[in-house]
């Protein structure tokens, strides 16, 4: 159980402790408390059913960034076998804020690639908080013309608060480095699925997320923007965040009837952090759904319908 | 990302003094007074300084393109207002207004003209229209601007000016990155020739999309060029940016923009650049 709690899990964390300290009591005491624990489990589960599926955007938000979220290399971990990470863009150095090499899933040779945060200081600092560089971005599209070489399916963990905004990012050209992977990522023979398990922000996010499909995690948000970043622009206030999340429609539910995502994977039992097992599951299930479909498509297709795909995005009146 | 809106109460200010209403007008740049006329035949460039004044797409069409040569597309596209975005101020209402200021319908456009007589696809952003940010209408027109060189076989010109995508289209402002650059990967793989100018500014998501993925990149003198803003990479590195940071001859001497050319020479080196890469006599199999 994560130490860390958000406002709204504190009541669920609360009745938690009181049935393990009951059935602890029952235990020491001998008493006959299984009608009593019964009825606070079964409060327990409505109390997590309320909570989370009435969350507001700006809840799932925080959610998205709860410091017990799992990150790419625990499904990674979790989901494959034999994974063996590669380093390096070959012309500047590595980016430790983005991982990825070939891996087996489901006993299927493939490459997977996630964006990676850290879980302590030092960690977080070595990932520097998953906002990639450009070299980054440039080991992402090596290792996915490796995949097209080898005909091989290319399976991206999403979860970034944005490309780093840094004077050496600058310096390497962000923007060039963001603008040819999606340039490359167009023309790759192989299956793209994007699996978006936390933060999706912006070109950073896109930047190794042009997908054949882009699956979204329920507690997870992808926008032209970070709430704040908009809040800070439009509000002129940063704590407006909780508006602005409103006003772009950031999470899975919205973006599914915007077209822009093509399945939400629930988090069965109050998010990934509290039922990781249950959630990678999920994720796994969606992976091998849409994997299967892509599998009867060849490269030539698949360049085509990526293409379709994105041109179909847009609202505009054509007078 | 987009970072037009933290400078609009100064780039306001500086389009007013940009307008060359009266007979005279200062330079920003170096203060000096300069004689509109003459401003206007020096292509809106200071005499005393080089300093680049912001002009608009007509203006541009009308310095880079050969008389009455452009045929416009897609001139009655529109936005639209699909999220009901509100912040302050309605979505719909900036677009009404901002129609209003500059007649236009939205920050693109596009068509097919001639430059010193090579037919060309040409299509040029306008920052007076909510900072030149990237939704659906730009997107599209990028996109449709791509499709038309690829079927005429006719080599693409954009000049980009832009503050990045725009917020109040959310993510399908992102998607218009995708939607872009997927088109010219697919435009320049067959063959097809593009040439990018950016001007004073070209941020964020434009940079990070069709602005960076020229054949050639053509920067305009003192131009911004970049991914993040420098107020939030101030913020992030907790100093100071460097005298000339993100401008054109930073992203020269980094190696993103193959060269600087001032507005007064801009058509004379597309002319030169469509010779050399329309003319016959490659290689044998050209
Ligand atoms: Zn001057």
């Amino acid at each position: 159980m994560p130490d860390i709690l958000l406002d709204f899990e504190k009541p669920i964390v609360k009745l938690e402790k009181k049935i393990s300290e009951m059935k602890a009591l029952a235990e020491e005491e001998n008493l006959e408390l299984a009608g009593t624990i019964r009825n606070l489990e079964k409060k327990l589960d409505k109390l997590v059913k309320d909570t989370y599926s009435g969350l507001s955007r700006w809840e799932r938000v925080q959610l998205a960034r709860h410091p017990a979220r799992p990150f790419s290399l625990d499904y990674i971990n979790h989901l494959f076998t034999d994974f063996t990470e590669l380093h390096g863009d070959r012309l500047f150095g590595d980016d430790p804020a983005l991982v990825g090499g070939p891996a087996f899933f489901n006993g299927r040779p493939v490459m997977v690639i996630g964006q990676q945060k850290g879980r302590n200081t030092k960690e977080k600092l070595f990932r520097n908080f998953g906002m990639m560089n450009p070299e980054g971005y440039r080991k992402a599209i090596r290792l996915m013309k490796m995949a097209a070489k080898f005909r091989r399916p290319i399976i991206v963990f999403v979860d970034t608060p944005g490309a780093y905004p840094g004077l050496g990012a600058e310096e390497r050209g962000q923007g060039e480095a963001i603008a040819r992977n999606i340039y490359e990522m167009a023309r790759l023979p192989v299956p793209l699925v994007v699996v978006i398990i936390g933060e999706g922000a912006s070109g950073g996010a896109l930047g190794i997320g042009l997908g054949d499909r882009i699956l979204m995690l329920e507690n997870s948000w992808y926008s032209v923007i970070t709430p704040e970043g908009c809040a800070a622009i439009l509000w002129r206030d940063a704590a407006k965040a909780n508006l602005a999340a409103d006003a772009l429609k950031l999470i899975p539910a919205d973006l599914i009837k915007l077209g822009v995502i093509d399945e939400i994977i629930s988090e069965p039992g109050g998010g990934a952090h509290r039922n990781f097992a249950g959630t990678a599951d999920a994720v796994r299930t969606g992976l091998l759904t849409h994997l299967a479909e892509l599998d009867t498509l060849d490269g030539e297709s698949l360049i085509s319908a990526r293409l379709e795909k994105y041109a179909a995005m847009g609202y505009y009146h054509d007078r | 990302m987009v970072w037009f809106k933290r400078n609009t109460p100064g780039l306001a200010k500086q389009a007013k003094k940009n307008t060359p209403d009266g007979l005279w007008i200062k330079c920003e740049s170096c203060k000096e007074i300069i004689y509109k006329k003459q401003l206007i035949e020096n292509s809106y460039v200071c005499s005393h300084c080089e300093f680049h004044f912001r002009i608009n797409s007509r203006k541009y069409i009308e310095l880079l393109l050969d008389e009455g040569s452009f045929e416009e597309r897609c001139e009655g596209m529109e936005a639209v207002d699909f999220l009901h975005f509100r912040d302050q101020k309605r979505y719909s209402e900036r677009l009404k207004s901002a129609r209003q200021k500059t007649g236009l319908k939205d920050a693109m456009r596009f068509g097919i003209g001639a430059v010193g007589g090579h037919p060309v696809v040409f299509s040029v952003m306008d920052f007076s229209f909510i900072g030149g940010s990237m939704g659906s209408v730009v997107g599209e027109k990028v996109a449709r601007a791509v499709d038309l060189a690829r079927e005429h076989r006719l080599p693409l010109i954009i000049v980009s000016a832009s503050g990045g995508a725009r917020m109040m289209e959310s993510i399908i402002s992102l998607m218009q990155m995708a939607k872009t650059s997927s088109r010219l990967a697919r435009f320049s793989a067959e063959g097809g020739l593009y040439i990018s100018i950016l001007t004073n500014p070209t941020t964020a998501g434009v940079v990070a999309s069709y602005a960076m993925l020229g054949d050639v990149h053509i920067a305009e003198p003192g131009a911004l060029i970049g991914f993040a803003g420098p107020r939030v990479i101030k913020q992030t590195i907790g100093q100071d940016l460097p005298d000339g940071f993100q401008r054109a001859a930073f992203q020269l001497e980094h190696g993103f923009v193959d060269m600087i050319v001032n507005r007064k020479e801009m058509k004379s080196k597309l002319m030169t650049l469509l010779r050399f890469f329309t003319a016959t006599g490659g290689t044998a199999d050209a």
